[in-house]
């Protein structure tokens, strides 16, 4: 940029108009095809050329996979920075950046709806959310999801996206592991199913509890999805690791999962496994 | 041979000098000599008693670390009886780094199940120095659901750095392996005490410590990464581990204030490697009282006791 240009976009008046919006066009993160924005998300924010999945929000999530109509769970209330934690930054500072920057208070929101007519409670974890970190509130949230589902006698659909547990709440997020997994047994006491979604990426802490959980695994095709991190992996085995390591492809194959459906099908999928898993039930 | 650790130096000086003096005074006989030594004994178990008992977070990481400290053999030999080691998961294979099987704890017949970390290069590569592979924690699962068909409690001696990262163990589902070894734990029909004996590193770790009863030995760190592993991602240089084992809180004095346990077990001064006689001693007293306390209650009742006990945690 010349400096005439940049002394005029300092100065609000005399900055040039701009006929488009910024966001109007994104790049494919896989392929590098530019698309409409607007195209993009309306094909679920999967790339038309090369069927990459983008990660999205929980909002969207849930709009996808929901009827209409369906209500937000509110947040459970957790006691904040139980630690007092500061690394670089202080941890309230970077939770008030990342409320700033996202619709909802932490890293998992739950939903009670329908999806295709079928009662079910979503929990959807937000990665753009400190990672999707597992700290108490997502703990909380989780809890609070399962024990709505228990209560309207429906499952459990949990949507993961994480890097793990939350560091700056230590030990406590390490906890969230057994407090997630005594969730799922009470949902199970009560015969109801808990089926898991995994998304892009998906590791640590939250694959090594309630992730790996589920009744039916499901994955979005190409996650990432895995205990250890790759880079660690690396460094302990100093190895190339294999073409399509830790993706859904690959858990697939290897059995640890039941399916891997694309996106555009999911909400049909969910629908068809809760008729099967509560057909008993509703007979 | 005691191998000291860095903070450890003034102790190590002052004991160095003992040895010397005790040598000369075997050579030569002389009275003075002994009071001398004397004195610097007093010195230097002073000198010990405070440094431990004001160890930092990071100086109590690297005592649990301590290549000498006290393993799953060492409790096995001086705190059981009869311990009759029961192997694989049945699936896929034997892991060496999660141990299991039949043992006599007084007179009490229980499922002990650990981390072994080994104490030479050959043994640390055998037992995968503590970190387990889905066949560990799936043999875990294993001989907890049989513990619970047959009315044994399960006692568990947690050791370990975490899970082991490599490929073979994710391509087997060591996610999978942590959450339903988790389960197994929670899902216990009889009495569950786990010990955090040295390091408890992560899902690794609470794979094996998902009880109604969790106790730490008094320098024993819990902690959800390591100190290095938190300091290189937050603070973007592992250099920052004591300040990150400080912010995390890994000590058993903090988790016990904080609710994630439910009772610490004192080490001899000095750490437990310098008499893990009385540690062994000490800790077989605790878990006996622990599960003589849980003895009589029923499978329900225990259930929800654990569950209960994880849902307050926090909250």
């Amino acid at each position: 940029m010349s400096w005439i240009n940049r002394v005029r976009n300092a100065l609000p008046f005399a900055a040039p108009k701009r006929d488009t919006p910024d966001n109007l066009w994104i790049k494919c993160p896989s392929c590098g095809e530019m698309l409409f924005t607007k195209e993009y998300e309306d094909n679920q924010s999967v790339c038309p050329r090369c069927d990459h999945h983008g990660r999205i929000g929980a909002d969207a999530r849930l709009a996808q996979l929901m009827d209409p109509g369906f209500v937000l769970l509110p947040a459970p209330k957790v006691k904040e920075d139980p630690l007092k934690f500061r690394d670089t930054k202080k941890y309230v500072d970077r939770i008030k950046g990342a409320r700033a920057a996202n619709p909802h208070p932490d890293a998992l929101t739950n939903a009670v709806g329908r999806i295709e007519g079928k009662k079910a409670v979503v929990g959807v974890q937000e990665f753009a959310f400190m990672g999707g970190s597992m700290g108490m509130a997502v703990g909380n949230a989780f809890i609070a999801g399962t024990e709505r589902a228990i209560r309207e006698k429906c499952p459990y659909i949990a949507v993961t996206a994480a890097g793990g547990a939350r560091m700056q709440e230590g030990i406590l997020s390490l906890m969230q592991m057994p407090r997630s997994t005594v969730a799922i047994s009470r949902l199970h006491a009560a015969g109801l199913p808990y089926i898991v979604v995994l998304t892009d990426p998906t590791t640590g802490g939250v694959t090594a509890s309630y992730a790996m959980l589920g009744d039916i695994q499901i994955a979005e095709p190409g996650a990432l999805i895995g205990f250890a991190g790759q880079r660690v992996i690396q460094d302990t085995i100093r190895e190339k690791l294999p073409e399509g390591f830790q993706r859904a492809e690959y858990l697939h194959a290897h059995g640890m999962i039941d399916m891997v459906v694309h996106r555009h099908s999911l909400r049909a999928t969910l629908a068809e496994t809760i008729d099967y898993l509560m057909a008993a039930k509703a007979a | 041979m005691i191998s000291y650790l860095e903070f450890e130096k003034p102790v190590a000086a002052l004991e160095a000098r003992i040895a010397e003096l005790r040598d000369t005074a075997a050579a030569s006989g002389e009275l003075d000599i002994a009071a001398e030594i004397r004195r610097l004994e007093t010195k230097s178990a002073e000198l010990l008693a405070n440094t431990y008992r004001a160890l930092s977070p990071w100086q109590k990481t690297q005592v649990a670390r301590h290549p000498a400290r006290p393993h799953f053999r060492d409790y096995v030999e001086r705190m059981f009886t009869g311990f009759m080691p029961l192997g694989g998961d049945r699936l896929f294979g034997e892991d060496q780094a999660i141990i299991g099987g039949f043992a006599r704890l007084g007179n009490r017949r229980v499922m002990l199940i650990g981390h072994e970390k080994g104490n030479d290069t050959q043994s640390r590569i055998r037992h995968n120095f503590g970190m387990g592979k889905p066949e560990g924690y799936r043999k875990a699962v294993r001989l907890m659901e049989m513990a619970s068909r047959f009315g044994l409690p399960v006692v568990t001696l947690v050791d370990t750095s975490g899970a082991f990262p490599g490929v073979e163990a994710e391509e087997r589902g060591q996610a999978e392996a942590i959450a339903r070894s988790t389960e197994a734990c929670l899902a216990l029909g009889v009495p569950m005490v786990a010990t955090i004996v040295g390091e408890g590193g992560s899902g690794g770790a609470v794979a094996l410590a998902s009880a109604e009863r969790v106790l730490m030995l008094e320098h024993a760190v819990y902690s959800v990464i390591s100190p290095e592993g938190c300091a290189s991602i937050l603070w973007r240089t592992a250099e920052k581990a004591p300040e990150a084992a400080e912010a995390m809180k890994v000590t058993a004095q903090d988790l016990l204030a904080l609710g994630v346990i439910d009772r610490i077990v004192p080490e001899p001064v000095g750490g437990a490697h310098r008499d893990p006689a009385a540690t062994c001693t000490a800790l077989a007293a605790a878990i006996g009282e622990e599960l003589d306390h849980l003895a009589g209650k029923n499978a329900d009742a225990l259930r929800a006791l654990r569950a209960e006990r994880f849902l307050r945690i926090g909250a």
